[in-house]
């Protein structure tokens, strides 16, 4: 009776959604800060690998870090994981520093995936992607855990695999099973480290868009390293820019950062820049709008002195 | 504006946030579709969902069934095990005074008595500690693999089994086991802890990484290995015997008896129970260091509070019965190939799969053969080809 009365009279069916639908959809609220004052982190004393880092994050969007191999990317995400505990400079997640967070408080608001195997005593991909539910198993049953599971599988297309053992799916599947571990963290921030990587074109591409839109979606900072400039200058709201030694060179919008100069100065590869502005794909934007992204065409790698 | 701080998003099109997905330009209406559907989440009673649920149930419904098989295998061998001996007592009736005796019922006849103390005091040591023994080794076998990340981590590659050898080796060495053997259990005790403790100092001082555990519970096993063979080439014949008896691992010897067996099954449920507890966390810690930090974890932490429990768990059980091999390495490769590597389900099903392994051998080893040989002997040879035939035979499923 009740889907009747939502078609007939609109008013009624706000009371009767109160009533009929108890999953109403959650309000994502956004009140997350992510900051790195001067941090500087080395492996060995003598060598450091990130100089200064200044960053500031505290508004939802997809965020790409790109640079060249060896430049820290992976290194800044380790610190923001407390994974590896920068030498000089402090990190505030929310304004606490993270010194003072134990891993359990830590995971709540970071979730991140590591390029992480667990071959040698593989479990089910939905195990697997259950270990991402690690810090909701005390207040979700076992069906809540699996029905998210589930949607998180369903998302990334490898609801298929459920049952498979981790280590008997190929890379891209590995790949596709490491963001739904991240996904079903729900945390307010997801790092994920080159999520791209192993994948073919067309969940290269699928990859970055759901990122995008999961970003938008639920208020979330969505935090990746990058390798593929293209996509990334398509998808990301924020491109971060580091170059060597291990200093951020440009932090904006992937029009701003991703110019013929910083291109040539921190890869040192030359490239023309084109703007594409074909590039809708959305149906329910009107196909006369106008968007144009900008496309990095390479050209020959320089001649570098890369001993500095 | 600092550097590195970011600028408010433009308004240029292409790069605004939307809040409203589905008004974003660069989405494309299937990724539109499929981040609706999970933002708004499934039906409870969606088919496939429901499949999927399904099969799970039913996967940790084999689980249990597992477990219930190796359990009820236990009960049937344990009693046929009571029942022989010099003495006869006949299957049934294993049972009927084996309850009494638990439960201390006063027999009035002498025959009663006679039989419930021979069921309680003769054979029930041996039986108990096999099962119980059994458990411990292969829990403690599966928590060092899980944490340690490593299908060859048992207590021989952690060290416990040469320490434990050393410890008992001093002690027959220089006669002070002639009298009791009491102090042979206490010092292969302390001497199983040594490489435990060593691993953990190693793994402070360096990385502690679970390959450089590895490493330095095989550096300290070579060195106890050694020691005991300096000792083995000084000692007299009877001693050596004693030696060697200890090294191959028996239920037959003069640790197993009626006081010792409340310790082995207290020491072995606590270390159970523990690793049970915390099989969640082992689950995170098996796949990988940065991943556990990630969710949560502290991983070293967290192993070295692991290898603690089973360095004790191990080396109570060895200490009593001597180096009993292959139960602890190949019982939880076996188990994993029938119910998966979950730890919370791998645990329980190891001790029960472990006791009955340790049991049967024990029993093979008794009534099969004319001459009765060790448990950890009788394991490696029938346990060996059984374990290689399931390799090939996975590897098959596989390819």
């Amino acid at each position: 009776m009740a889907l009747f009365k939502k078609k007939e009279n609109t008013e009624e069916v706000a009371d009767d959604l109160t009533v009929d639908i108890p999953a109403q959809p959650r309000t994502w609220e956004f009140n997350t800060k992510i900051e790195l004052k001067d941090v500087s982190f080395g492996y060995t004393a003598d060598k450091l690998v990130l100089r200064d880092v200044n960053l500031t994050i505290d508004k939802p969007g997809f965020y790409c870090i790109v640079g060249p191999n060896g430049v820290g990317k992976s290194t800044i995400v380790k610190c923001l994981n407390k994974i590896n505990i920068p030498q000089k400079g402090e990190i505030f997640v929310d304004g606490v520093n993270i010194k003072d967070l134990h891993y359990k408080d830590l995971a709540q608001k970071i979730g991140y995936v590591p390029v992480f195997s667990n071959d040698t005593f593989a479990m089910s991909v939905v195990d697997t992607i259950l270990v991402g539910r690690f810090n909701h198993t005390k207040e979700c049953s076992r069906e809540e855990n699996l029905k998210k599971v589930y949607e998180a599988m369903r998302l990334l297309h490898v609801e298929g695999l459920a049952y498979k053992k981790f280590n008997e799916i190929s890379a891209g599947q590995h790949q596709k099973v490491a963001i739904a571990r991240g996904i079903v963290q729900e945390t307010p921030v997801l790092i994920l480290d080159e999520p791209t990587a192993n994948l073919d074109v067309k969940y290269q591409v699928y990859v970055m868009e759901i990122l995008r839109a999961i970003a938008e979606k639920r208020n979330m900072i969505v935090l990746t390293i990058s390798h593929d400039l293209n996509i990334t200058a398509k998808y990301a709201h924020q491109v971060i820019m580091l170059s060597k030694p291990g200093v951020i060179h440009a932090v904006g919008t992937p029009q701003e950062v991703l110019t013929k100069e910083n291109i040539t100065h921190v890869y040192g590869v030359n490239c023309r820049i084109i703007e594409d502005d074909q590039c809708v794909s959305n149906p329910n934007v009107d196909s006369e709008t106008k968007v144009s992204v900008p496309h990095i065409i390479l050209g020959e790698a320089l001649v570098i002195d890369d001993d500095q | 504006m600092p550097f590195g701080a970011l600028p408010p998003f433009t308004e240029v099109p292409y790069l605004t946030y939307y809040d409203n997905t589905d008004s974003d330009p660069l989405l494309s209406g299937s990724v539109i579709e499929s981040v609706n559907a999970w933002d708004q989440g499934i039906e409870g009673n969606e088919v496939q969902f429901k499949e999927t649920v399904h099969e799970y149930v039913k996967l940790i419904r084999f689980r249990y069934l597992f477990i219930l098989v190796c359990a009820i295998v236990i009960v049937f061998v344990s009693g046929y095990s009571l029942s022989l001996g010099a003495y006869n007592i006949s299957f049934t009736e294993t049972y009927y005074y084996f309850w009494n005796a638990l439960i201390g019922t006063n027999f009035t006849v002498q025959e009663d008595i006679t039989k419930a103390s021979i069921i309680w005091d003769l054979r029930m040591p041996r039986v108990a500690t096999a099962v119980f023994g059994g458990a411990a080794l292969a829990v403690a076998g599966v928590a060092m693999q899980s944490v340690l990340k490593n299908p060859l981590a048992d207590s021989y590659t952690t060290g416990v089994s040469s320490g434990a050898g050393f410890g008992a080796t001093i002690v027959m060495f220089s006669g002070l086991a002639m009298t009791s053997y009491i102090p042979v259990v206490i010092s292969a005790f302390i001497f199983a802890m040594i490489p435990t403790l060593a691993i953990i100092a190693i793994s402070k001082m360096a990385s502690a990484s679970p390959t450089t555990m590895i490493m330095a519970g095989i550096g300290v096993m070579y060195i106890f290995s050694a020691s005991t063979t300096v000792l083995m080439l000084w000692a007299d014949p009877q001693s050596m015997a004693d030696i060697y008896a200890w090294q191959v691992g028996s239920l037959a010897n003069g640790g197993v008896n009626t006081q010792t067996v409340p310790i082995v099954m207290v020491c072995s449920i606590a270390g159970l129970i523990a690793l049970w507890i915390m099989a969640g966390k082992i689950n995170v810690l098996a796949t990988g260091d940065e991943s556990s930090k990630a969710l949560g974890i502290d991983a070293d932490k967290l192993r070295i509070i692991i290898l603690l429990i089973t360095g004790l768990l191990a080396a109570s059980i060895v200490s009593f019965v001597g180096i009993v091999g292959f139960v602890g390495l190949v019982t939880p490769h076996i188990v994993r190939m029938f119910i998966g590597a979950d730890n919370k389900y791998l645990i329980p099903a190891s001790a029960i799969f472990g006791g009955m392994v340790m049991l049967c051998a024990d029993q093979i080893g008794r009534v099969f053969l004319t001459t009765p040989l060790p448990v950890g002997v009788v394991m490696a040879f029938i346990g060996g080809p059984v374990f290689l035939w399931l390799i090939l035979r996975r590897h098959k499923e596989v390819w």
